[in-house]
């Protein structure tokens, strides 16, 4: 039967010989294989050759800069380096003590001042409708404030409160630092609150719940682990900055608490700027004190950046 | 039986005023935060004005900073930011680039099943997450070189760096001083340290950006070429790239927008020399650099002075950010239907 059909084909011989058999008949394989000889195959692999290179060449910088951390900087550590003053030129002990005070009281007060702001306008971003302007607005401007320069932040920072209050003061370095975190906190938040699932909202609102009551009540405890998440990445690079403290906390080679009172408006010690300045001096003690605060900076930065990681990683699960 | 108001009833007075309270405060909120954005550029450029006022156009173009003689002018600076933020793009893309496509076309699984070959464990169901979980540790690597703070890197620079590069710069010097890339010599800070630091920096603000446009190519764009016949490679120059090229590229203006703004690494690294050279082991200057090291000192007369630099300094970040989130944010809308 089927034999007749096929017959009845124009086309299609009755006895198939080793060609229709064989759909491949004619193709040489050896031409379709990976093979260094040929230059298609060839270039594809050397492309990916170069690219591995590069990848792990690119990730040197970042083992050599913790490897010498460790190596440098872990040989000076020891308690004394919490507890004591920075040491004077041609001085032989002392550490940073202070240093790691100020920055924690800087990087707080930078928190206090712009978490509030960048949390209740996240709350104002997520809610707006799409077509709101201001929300569009204040969203692409704190897009462009994550770009912008540090610098610049200590710059706006002097002309506002050194200028004003008229000499550097730890307030000065935290509001500097608030400038730099809010981008991080507003967006993060936002994005935080918009991912909450929309169906959880309508059930708040459908138990005639006002818009407060649902964001208090809903959306912030369900968004909380995000928002922390952006809080610890704001925290961290706040705390890694040097260059809006410079001329706005300065430096001081005394404790921020000084016969019981805390000395907010004094030019304040921050571990970022012990760093800046004892890394430049012609003195050894000096330069192993830099390693060693930078070593303790960056396991602090880690730390927070490892604590923001994992509270994201546990509300995608 | 519970009536229907016992399940929900509407919002009492109070709860009523706090909500149009609590609305208005976030409302508030939000108008303060384009007012600070606003009053930060205007208190700059405002503090700037009598700088210039008194110096006119003049202080752009001249290449003199002498406080003793009130002369002011920052070409030098101008160039050195714009020449040390190209040559740090050019290596950051190169490599971030090459980064994004290790980790978003599949390269880490075959390196791990190449791995997982030489001891013959390929086919074991346990490794089959492993090639995602290797991924992602790569690029949380990479990101953590983001996380690192850039003093950190100025003092790495210093002591790890420089006198890495040095024999190197000698000889190249000493042989192809003729070439003027490297019409000088490296005497400890200069531009190619700098340069190497910044663009480590700069570098995963690229390979993130990137990766995230390289995964956004729909999957069945790549099928298709792959069905031409076309080679991983080939697949990857002819579409994955020329999709994603948008999206990279606006990684690549962001970063840019960083390494224009970036200080510390520069302030310790780049020698802060008034001096307009080619040369990639000149010492040069930054404008960045320049604020960091005068601001501290800068008696109130000269303020005015390095406010008209910050100025400079604002101008060009901003166009270069602006239009950096401007790709950006144009991109992902575009491809956001595309998605398989």
């Amino acid at each position: 039967m089927t034999s007749d059909v096929a017959a009845a084909k124009p086309g299609i011989p009755r006895n198939p010989d080793a060609e229709t058999l064989d759909p491949f008949h004619g193709v040489d394989f050896s031409k379709l294989e990976r093979s260094l000889h040929r230059p298609r195959t060839f270039m594809s692999m050397l492309w990916t050759v170069i690219v591995s290179a590069m990848t792990l060449f690119a990730l040197i910088p970042l083992f050599s800069v913790l490897w010498l951390l460790v190596w440098r900087g872990g040989r000076k550590l020891s308690i004394a380096a919490f507890t004591q003053l920075p040491p004077a030129p041609l001085e032989q002990s002392g550490g940073f003590g202070n240093a790691i005070v100020g920055t924690l009281a800087i990087c707080g007060m930078a928190l206090l001042i712009s978490l509030p702001i960048g949390l209740l306008s996240a709350i104002f971003l997520a809610q707006a409708k799409p077509d709101n302007r201001l929300a569009s607005s204040v969203r692409f401007a704190g897009k462009v404030l994550t770009g912008f320069p540090s610098i610049l932040a200590g710059v706006f920072a002097y002309g506002v409160v050194v200028m004003a209050t008229g000499g550097y003061s730890a307030l000065a370095g935290a509001v500097a630092l608030s400038i730099l975190m809010l981008p991080t906190i507003l967006l993060t938040s936002e994005d935080a609150i918009r991912m909450v699932p929309e169906r959880m909202k309508e059930a708040a609102i459908g138990m005639g719940a006002t818009d407060t009551q649902t964001v208090w009540m809903v959306l912030l405890p369900a968004a909380v682990p995000r928002i922390l998440t952006g809080v610890m990445l704001a925290i961290a690079r706040g705390a890694g900055e040097t260059a809006p403290l410079l001329f706005t906390a300065l430096f001081s080679s005394y404790w921020l608490l000084w016969h019981g009172h805390v000395k907010l408006m004094q030019p304040t010690a921050s571990l970022a700027v012990l760093i800046y300045n004892f890394a430049g001096m012609p003195f050894a003690n000096q330069v192993e004190l830099a390693w060693a605060a930078a070593l303790v900076l960056v396991v602090m930065v880690l730390i927070a950046n490892l604590i923001g990681q994992s509270l994201a990683n546990r509300q995608v699960q | 039986m519970p009536t229907e108001t016992q399940i929900s009833k509407p919002p009492s007075r109070t709860q009523a005023i706090t909500d149009t309270a609590f609305r208005a405060l976030c409302q508030g909120f939000t108008w303060l935060v384009a007012v600070i954005a606003v009053i930060i550029v205007l208190k700059i450029v405002l503090a700037a004005l009598p700088a210039v006022r008194q110096y006119g156009l003049g202080f752009l173009s001249g290449q003199v900073w002498d406080p003793n003689k009130k002369l002011y002018s920052i070409l030098p600076e101008i160039w050195g930011t714009l020449y040390s933020s190209v040559l740090a793009l050019i290596f950051g893309t190169a490599f971030g680039v090459a980064a994004a496509l290790f980790l978003a076309e599949g390269f880490t699984a075959d390196a791990v099943f190449a791995l997982l070959k030489i001891v013959n464990l390929q086919f074991h169901p346990f490794w089959g997450k492993l090639p995602v979980q290797v991924e992602n540790l790569l690029s949380n690597l990479i990101e953590l070189l983001a996380a690192i703070p850039s003093v950190v890197y100025g003092l790495w620079g210093l002591f790890v760096i420089i006198p890495l590069v040095r024999p190197a710069c000698h000889w190249l010097h000493a042989d192809l001083g003729w070439i003027p890339l490297f019409g000088t010599d490296l005497s400890g800070p200069g531009m190619l340290p700098a340069v190497i630091v910044l663009s480590i920096m700069i570098l995963p603000t690229i390979t993130a950006i990137g990766r995230g446009a390289l995964l956004a190519v729909p999957t069945r764009l790549r099928m298709a070429a792959y069905g031409l016949g076309a080679t991983r490679w080939e697949a990857i120059f002819a579409v994955t790239l020329p999709t994603a090229s948008r999206g990279i590229f606006g990684g690549i203006v962001l970063a840019f927008g960083r390494a224009l703004g970036e200080t510390m690494a520069l302030a310790m690294l780049v020698g802060n020399a008034n001096v307009i050279s080619v040369s990639l082991f000149s010492p040069a200057n930054t404008l960045a650099a320049l604020l960091a090291n005068a601001f501290p000192e800068a008696s109130p007369k000269d303020v005015g002075v390095l406010m008209y630099a910050a100025t400079v300094l604002l101008v060009i970040t901003l166009l270069v950010n602006v239009a950096g989130a401007y790709i950006v944010q144009f991109t992902a809308s575009e491809l956001e239907g595309e998605k398989v």
